[in-house]
């Protein structure tokens, strides 16, 4: 009875296109968020910062990037992992090569840079579809692997691509423990996921679902393919090319063109995929699904394999871990192809009826 | 009624179309008076709906023209049609299955829209101001096709009937000067025909639209439309009001198979 | 000029390995829709289970001949791609008949996952030789025509050959045999041939042991080339392009697209390396599949795609 939304009556259309129109989620993301916010940075240690939440907020932050093309838009991509390191390297040279700089607006120029190079390899979409289309985001990835890897001047000659950044300073504010980067992260992921959010409930965003659902039919109500799909590249790009700035300056602080390989493109597909596809709830709920599993493996294996007396040795636990991260895939797939979200989602309806289920 | 029937806004010379050899539309002329209500018949596969798809633009034709309010243009494209007042209903429902009813409706308002993306990004004044507007204006044609309950239905888990009926709808938030109807009343049952039928007729009484529409069902045919066009074939083979049209031998013939 | 051949002659011995990959794709592609991201995979696997069969075989059954050998492991090998093939089907694409084709896509990855962690841990994953005897020596020919004459690779050589036998014989089996005809009926429509009664399931079986068998194959010749180890999963990537140069549903089209990518690749790595830096193969590939994707988007020989409202 608790989650209930009778009685709350909108009289205004403003108040009904409300991002929570119901008022037990407005206080539950207020409570989440005093929480995220304050919270956690006085009850977790280190290695939970570093290994789990860090990693969390910045590849929730490239899902939703991801989850704007794939999801809202419709143009399926294998080559996110790109974006993410053209921003890096891209707000590395910005950072490096012009003197005084804010930091900040590296970042945001090292976004707009992939966003540029998003609508280039988002040209293809104009013409082709789908798998064809995979393969043209694959074009832009094996590029950049290359380009990051054997052009020295983008990594400033550093030998075989590794960059490095250091003494970080965002308006004063020095970005050095775990928990400042932790506050960080949280902070920008918080302003960028309320931007996706408007986006996808104005006309941008029916413009996007418009081209995804059916889109003979959007042109004929005067929607230009043109423009819907290269502004979701562009906006995808934006966000998965910050993602990546963060990655690479908060996160690792020193990287080579690996951090941002094919692999990562198929892990952030994955997330919006297990998430829940056109769903930005679900960019997060993927997120950290992808990010703890393998850890969770780790921790649960040998444990496990130690209650029948077997013991997993480390290549053994990595192996097995392919496996089941396999197998989850293939099972999420099967049992809910519309990702935890609609779970989520389920599950809501379900405590609104609560305890009368019918 | 209080509508008068005025000048000829569109009109169509000698159009031909083929699909690689085939030729489904032969050397068709037609025109379309400002507020009449124009039928479009004919067998199947006699050419129909391909005539809507080149008065908008999806299909080009190889030959002919088309004069759109004294403008002239070989062929169309679906944007530039559309902003030129004409929108249009799908004989399979092509609505955005992934977004509920006011969404699929807002989608119609999107030429009106002026903020750009980083204001809609913000939630910005006018982005924010613009969007209340349009939710309002969309609520008007929710009103007159009497589909408040499902305002927030996603279109996937609606019946057919009303999937056709918010696919008007969308085509009623262009506010349309020219609205073409493709089959509006195929695979209904008698009830649905006759609210669709009303809604036809009052969307043309009302707003003064003109309506070009293709139906199978010929009473409902020859009962709301001022002038009808008969194809077969790819050909135009009568054209007039219904009554003439039904005297018409040659439509006689192309309904009934051999001559009587 | 001499040189000029020989690169090009090897580039179209790699070329023909790429077609066997690009086969693999094809032939799922046509019979069920799905794009197997899983085929670079099951090329591991494969030659995984034929490196360790072809040792493990004669220390079980005390067998000193090597060719003997060679053929049961080959058998093995292939026997338990049938495995897979069927397990595939059972577990994963009976579920996910009428998804979407970024659901099956996603699938198939999944399905890559847990055959590399399935195949390293039944293998182990170190490096292996394949010793099928293949010649290794390479040999001159053409001396009366050139200056030195043209080194040729005769390991290249057989290899060719046997993917273009392979070829042939797959050639053969889609058009003259009845499963083949029942295969290209599936394609062309499934609930068609369903109709008229084609098991839909077996074909999807059938279908998958096939890309099995094509898979090993390959699996065997790229591993007694470079050794079987964990990065020749990574091939899948590399087939990619040529599909999509030759046309998803045609395997003529994989053939040749094998061989322009094959040629294309080592025409760019020698000419077009030294100016811009090496290592540009793979991206190479690629691009040359987005341009051919700008103006020919079905491919060499894919079915042109027709919107209809």
């Amino acid at each position: 009875m608790l989650y209930r939304e009778n009685g709350q009556f909108k009289t205004s259309y403003a108040a009904d296109q409300q991002i929570f129109p119901i008022a037990q989620d407005r206080w539950a993301i207020v409570g989440l968020l005093l929480f995220a916010f304050v919270g956690i940075p006085l009850l977790v240690d280190e290695y939970l910062l570093r290994a789990i939440l860090i990693p969390f907020l910045i590849l929730s932050l490239a899902a939703l990037g991801v989850n704007i093309l794939v999801g809202f838009c419709g143009q399926i991509t294998l080559g996110a992992g790109a974006f993410m390191a053209v921003g890096a390297y891209a707000a590395y040279n910005f950072h490096i090569r012009i003197e005084g700089l804010p930091l900040l607006l590296s970042f945001l120029l090292g976004g707009l840079t992939a966003a540029a190079v998003g609508i280039f390899f988002g040209i293809p979409s104009l013409r082709v579809r789908g798998l064809y289309l995979a393969v043209a985001t694959l074009a832009a990835q094996f590029f950049t692997d290359w380009v990051f890897l054997r052009v020295p001047w983008f990594t400033d000659n550093a030998s075989s691509g590794s960059v490095s950044v250091s003494n970080l300073q965002v308006l004063g504010w020095q970005i050095a423990t775990p928990v400042d980067k932790y506050l960080f992260c949280l902070g920008w992921l918080v302003v960028f996921a309320l931007l996706a959010k408007n986006m996808t409930r104005s006309a941008i965003g029916r413009q996007w679902m418009a081209i995804r659902d059916m889109d003979v039919a959007a042109e004929v109500i005067g929607i230009r393919p043109l423009f819907a799909k290269l502004s979701a590249f562009a906006v995808s790009s934006f966000f998965v090319g910050t993602a990546g700035t963060l990655w690479g300056f908060i996160h690792l602080s020193s990287w080579e063109p690996a951090a941002f390989s094919v692999d990562r493109s198929f892990q952030l597909l994955f997330m919006v995929i297990i998430g829940g596809l056109g769903s930005i709830m679900g960019s997060f709920f993927g997120a950290a699904f992808i990010v703890i599993l393998p850890i969770a493996l780790n921790q649960f294996l040998p444990a496990f394999g130690g209650l029948f007396g077997v013991t997993i040795s480390t290549a053994g636990v990595s192996h097995a871990e392919l496996i089941v991260f396999g197998a989850l895939i293939i099972f999420f797939l099967i049992k809910e192809p519309h990702g935890i979200a609609r779970l989520w989602s389920t599950a809501k309806e379900k405590l609104r009826l609560w305890p009368f289920p019918h | 009624m209080s509508r008068q029937i005025g000048e000829v806004i569109l009109d169509l010379k000698n159009v031909s179309l083929s699909f690689g050899g085939v030729k489904a539309l032969t050397d068709i002329s037609f025109d379309v008076r400002e507020h009449e209500i124009r039928a479009i018949i004919g067998p199947n596969g006699a050419g129909k709906s391909s005539m809507l798809n080149v008065i908008n633009g999806v299909y080009r034709p190889q030959q002919g023209d088309i004069i759109l309010r004294g403008r002239r243009f070989s062929r169309m494209n679906p944007y530039e049609a559309a902003k030129a007042g004409i929108s249009r209903t799908f004989q399979n429902i092509a609505l955005f299955k992934g977004m509920n009813v006011i969404d699929n409706l807002m989608t119609g308002r999107n030429l009106k829209i002026r903020s750009n993306l980083i204001q809609q990004a913000f939630w910005w004044g006018p982005a924010r101001r613009e969007e209340l507007a349009h939710r309002a204006k969309v609520e008007e044609v929710i009103d007159f096709l009497e589909i408040q309950h499902i305002r927030k239905t996603p279109v996937g888990r609606l019946p057919y009937g009303l999937q056709k009926r918010v696919d008007l709808g969308r085509a009623l938030a262009m506010e349309p000067s020219i609205l073409l109807l493709d089959e509006p009343m195929a695979g209904m049952n008698v009830e649905e025909k006759q609210d669709m039928c009303r809604f036809i007729l009052d969307v043309n009484d009302q707003f003064g639209t003109t309506i070009v529409l293709i139906e199978h069902d010929m009473a409902v045919v020859m009962d709301i439309s001022d002038r009808v066009v008969v194809l077969d074939y790819g050909k135009k083979i009568g054209d007039g009001a219904p009554d003439e049209v039904r005297a018409n031998p040659e439509v006689i013939t192309a309904y009934l198979g051999a001559s009587h | 000029m001499g040189f000029f051949l020989e690169t090009l002659i090897g580039g179209l011995m790699a070329g023909m390995l790429y077609s066997l990959v690009a086969l693999g794709f094809v032939l799922i592609f046509k019979a069920s829709g799905v794009f197997n991201f899983a085929q670079g995979a099951m090329v591991l696997f494969a030659a995984l289970a034929m490196a360790r069969f072809a040792v493990w075989i004669p220390d079980w059954l005390g067998i000193g001949n090597p060719a003997l050998a060679n053929t049961l492991a080959f058998l093995a090998a292939g026997a338990l791609m049938f495995v897979v093939a069927w397990l595939i089907e059972r577990l994963v694409l009976r579920h996910l008949v009428n998804q979407e084709g970024a659901t099956l896509l996603m699938a198939t990855l999944g399905i890559a996952y847990v055959l590399e962690g399935v195949g390293t841990s039944l293998f182990g994953s170190d490096i292996y030789k394949i010793d099928v005897g293949m010649p290794k020596e390479p040999v001159m020919i053409l001396e009366g025509s050139f200056e030195g004459g043209l080194l040729i690779n005769k390991e290249d050589f057989v290899a060719a050959l046997i993917a273009a036998v392979l070829v042939g014989l797959l050639a053969l089996f889609f058009q003259k045999t009845a499963t083949g005809r029942a295969l290209r009926a599936v394609a062309d429509d499934h609930q068609a041939a369903q109709s008229i009664g084609i098991p839909l399931n077996r074909i999807w079986v059938i279908v998958w042991c096939v890309a099995g068998v094509v898979a090993l194959v390959a699996g065997v010749i790229w591993g007694s080339k470079l050794g079987v180890q964990f990065s020749l999963a990574t091939v899948a990537l590399r087939g990619l392009p040529v599909v999509i140069l030759g046309g998803l549903t045609s395997i003529p089209g994989a053939i040749i697209g094998g061989l322009i990518i094959g040629v294309g690749e080592k025409l760019s790595e020698v000419y077009l390396g030294p100016m811009i830096g090496g290592g540009i193969e793979i991206w190479f590939a690629y691009q040359l599949a987005l341009v051919f994707l700008l103006f020919r988007p079905q491919g060499l020989f894919g079915e042109k795609i027709i919107d209809r409202v």
